[in-house]
């Protein structure tokens, strides 16, 4: 049994999952931590006990069903928490693939906002102008969704197009288009008709889908209920109660796509080959241009549907004026990536996993004097310990080669597979342990003084 | 006139200084992308000293006396704080990039996430809103030097350079143009300055010579971290009336466009931050801009939109990193964590 389990351990996937696992556990740690301080710090509204039904809400706050009349905090299934964490977590399984299928192929698509926006005013657009019962409501839906990525794609291609064709960093372009995005969208939507003036309430926002161009006293107005949105599928009887949707189905679907493009097909070898060594592509013959481009259009068109999923819900609306911010589910894409390790399966379960926070995170609003910042707190530490998973992998794998030397042969495709993992796990001990690796590591700076 | 120059160096300045921290960063060979979040941070540490240090009644006698040498000093306290702590928070970037050789952009990212997500969490418990403000009166009654302050009547008749550079400005201004140039000299002067930029363009070369690589990375992002806090700070002191919601417009990202424009060079980044600053201004206030003083208000006659004098920052980067990509050198050894055994 142990012995199976060691065997467990040895597979870089299982040890790419225990890694995730640490991350997730210390980032819930730390924002025990900051929740245990400032609770003690603010013993008038929090305290101890205010601190203590902060943590457990951090933990276990997706089974919260509120409060009590004696004000204790009760727990047991709660259907509306687990349905909105599936909806929400829809846009964001969907930027984590556009931001993983990015890192495949070598690039940070760090743009996924500037995509999400783009695809947002390009579905808003067409569900909302093409006069209900022109055409089918299906049809109506099926043209903004596939508007809304054609939209990410294209303006994912542009820091593709620039990054192939003049070198620019990716980065630096994707945050650049993101802000052009950001104020192009504002603009097309200040004034327009688009704008819910049915709602009186509702100052700045576009009409949900759910408000479809009716023919009224000669002109053309909105009504509600005329318009478009997703199909239930039967999941709002499973989850009452909660924004729940077939998006879900449409997203996780959309993963094994990605999956089988990414590990089954020419394209998918192609794009992975680009990322591992763009020079060594272009050598075996690949196209390393059209495929950095291509990769970024994948990356854009799947952060747009991501957008079109959450809008075409029918019960979402849109901030219109966004020139000064950028949407939070582009951003979050990034984690989501970094804890699945860019596998287009992993992210269909870390989407939910952020989803999962953010409710945790509505909760905290709710039912304490605390915040729902406190997840983005939590996210951001999981996002620092990724960007060295690496060494928390090593370090997971590195207690068991000392209990028993590796056989060389299972060495060898170890190292071939992570070249540059191999060379820092060498540097990693050398600084941790000063005897013997220290000499060796020592002696090619001595060759290269002489 | 006056309003224009003024308006552009309240917003280049905050441009240049973040913009030559990233060049203490990047010469050192660490890319530091998470100016953003460092200036967020700044921009809180600032803001709640100050309010702070108001709500335990210190220098209320010093405000009811106008003395704006004690207040000029306060600011100046602010400043130092927030570079403090900007300094101490950007350790999290250098001891993952440097200790632990992870991947520099993603490190950078998490301290983007995680500035805007501590301050707003701390900012909605302290003021139970998303907007720390000051506790009492505005950044302007409390820090702008103006005729008054020189010991001028409110009319008196001043000439046109001590309208432009000293009437209604503020001290932080000139302390960062200062700081720009003292820090310059400093990278291309000094010893210190030479070690830290053969880091970032031969690590290998650097340690042979006996160089501690790991100690001048440190060295490069601290200084980076504490030029960064302290633009924020000073950003939301002069664009933002002294209040932080975790947020800087953007300012970081820009700062960095700015740096690769200016060719990782001080000379260039101050021309290009200025124009930078021009496009800001433009954007915020074209419709009242008096270019010569005649009572028309050319640019919003044009009829052009405020959402493109917005974006033209954006799209001007854009294309001139288009332009000047294959001229533009970045330091050698950016972002490549420095192994020793490595050749």
């Amino acid at each position: 049994m142990k012995e199976q389990w060691n065997r467990l351990l040895q597979k870089d996937g299982a040890k790419t999952v225990l890694a995730s696992l640490v991350s997730i556990l210390i980032g819930l740690g730390v924002g025990s931590v900051v929740v245990l301080l400032v609770g003690l710090g603010n013993p008038a509204t929090l305290g101890a006990s205010g601190a203590w039904e902060g943590i457990r809400l951090i933990f276990g706050g997706l089974f919260s069903t509120g409060r009590s009349a004696a004000g204790q905090l009760t727990w047991g299934f709660n259907p509306a928490s687990i349905g909105n964490m599936l909806f929400r977590a829809t846009p964001l399984i969907l930027t984590g693939l556009s931001v993983s299928v990015a890192f495949k192929t070598g690039l940070f698509n760090i743009g996924a906002p500037g995509q999400y926006l783009m695809g947002t005013a390009a579905t808003l657009v067409i569900a909302l102008s093409i006069p209900a019962g022109s055409l089918p409501k299906l049809v109506i839906w099926l043209l903004a969704f596939l508007g809304g990525m054609l939209a990410g794609a294209l303006w994912g291609c542009i820091p593709g197009l620039v990054k192939a064709f003049l070198n620019i960093n990716e980065v630096l372009a994707c945050i650049m288009t993101n802000w052009i995005a950001a104020n192009l969208v504002t603009w097309l939507f200040d004034g327009s008709s688009f704008c819910n003036t049915v709602e009186n309430t509702k100052t700045g926002y576009i009409y949900k889908t759910a408000y479809g161009k009716v023919m009224a006293d000669g002109g053309w107005t909105y009504a509600d209920g005329a318009g478009v949105q997703t199909a239930k599928l039967g999941l709002d009887k499973l989850f009452p109660g909660s924004q729940v949707n077939g998006g879900i189905l449409i997203a996780i679907l959309l993963a094994a796509g990605v999956y089988v493009l990414m590990t089954k097909t020419t394209l998918g070898y192609e794009l992975k080959a680009c990322g591992s060594n763009r020079h060594a592509a272009r050598y075996a013959g690949i196209n390393d241009k059209r495929n950095i481009v291509l990769s970024m259009a994948i990356a854009g068109s799947l952060s747009g549907a991501a957008a079109s999923l959450y809008y075409l819900a029918g019960n979402t609306e849109f901030f219109w004026s966004t020139y000064q911010s950028l949407p939070a589910a582009g951003f979050n894409g990034i984690p989501v990536a970094l804890l699945a390790a860019n596998n287009p399966i992993g992210v269909i379960f870390t989407g939910c996993f952020m989803s999962m926070l953010n409710i945790i995170g509505l909760q905290m609003t709710n039912l304490t004097a605390y915040n729902e910042f406190i997840t983005d707190v939590i996210i951001s530490v999981i996002v620092y310990l990724s960007a060295f998973s690496l060494l928390i992998k090593l370090w997971l794998g590195g207690r068991k080669k000392h209990a028993e030397q590796p056989q060389p042969a299972q060495a060898g495709p170890a190292a071939q597979s992570g070249g540059p993992a191999a060379q820092t796990l060498d540097a990693a001990s050398a600084d941790a342990a000063p005897a013997p690796p220290a000499d060796a590591a020592a002696a090619p700076k001595g060759g290269e003084d002489a | 006139m006056t309003f224009l120059i003024q308006q552009t160096l309240i917003f280049a300045v905050p441009l240049m200084i973040v913009a030559l921290a990233g060049v203490f960063a990047e010469r050192s060979g660490i890319i530091n992308l998470a100016l953003e979040g460092i200036m967020i941070f700044g921009a809180f540490v600032g803001v709640y000293f100050i309010r702070t240090v108001q709500q335990s009644g210190g220098f209320m006698a010093a405000k009811e006396a106008n003395n704006w040498l004690a207040l000029q000093g306060f600011m100046l306290l602010a400043m130092l704080v927030a570079a403090v702590l900007g300094a101490v928070f950007s350790l999290l970037l250098s001891f993952a990039s440097v200790n632990l050789k992870a991947d520099q952009t993603i490190g950078g990212t998490a301290l983007n996430l995680m500035a805007p997500a501590l301050v707003l969490f701390l900012v909605r418990i302290l003021a139970n809103q998303n907007t720390l403000q000051m506790a009492e009166g505005d950044a302007a009654s409390w820090f702008m030097l103006r005729k008054t302050t020189f010991g001028l009547a409110r009319n008196a008749e001043v000439g046109f350079l001590f309208d432009t550079f000293l009437n209604r400005v503020y001290l932080a201004t000139y302390i960062c143009l200062l700081l720009f140039v003292v820090l310059s000299v400093l990278l291309y002067k000094t010893r210190f300055g030479l070690r830290l930029r053969a880091c970032g363009e031969n690590p290998q070369a650097a340690d042979s010579l006996g160089i501690n690589v790991y100690k001048m990375r440190y060295a490069g992002t601290t200084i980076s971290g504490a030029l960064a806090g302290m633009g924020g700070f000073v950003y939301a002191l002069t664009t933002a009336n002294c209040t932080a919601n975790g947020d800087v417009a953007g300012y970081g990202f820009l700062a960095l466009a700015v740096m690769i424009f200016g060719n990782w060079k001080p000379l260039n980044i101050a021309g290009a931050a200025v124009l930078f600053g021009l496009c800001k201004c433009i954007a915020a206030a074209y419709s009242s801009i008096d270019i010569n003083g005649d009572g028309v208000f050319m640019l919003a006659e044009l009829g052009i939109s405020a959402h493109l004098y917005r974006m033209l920052p954006y799209i001007i980067t854009l294309l001139v990193l288009a332009f000047t990509s294959k001229k533009s050198r970045a330091p050698k050894a950016e972002g490549i964590p420095y192994d020793k055994g490595s050749r």
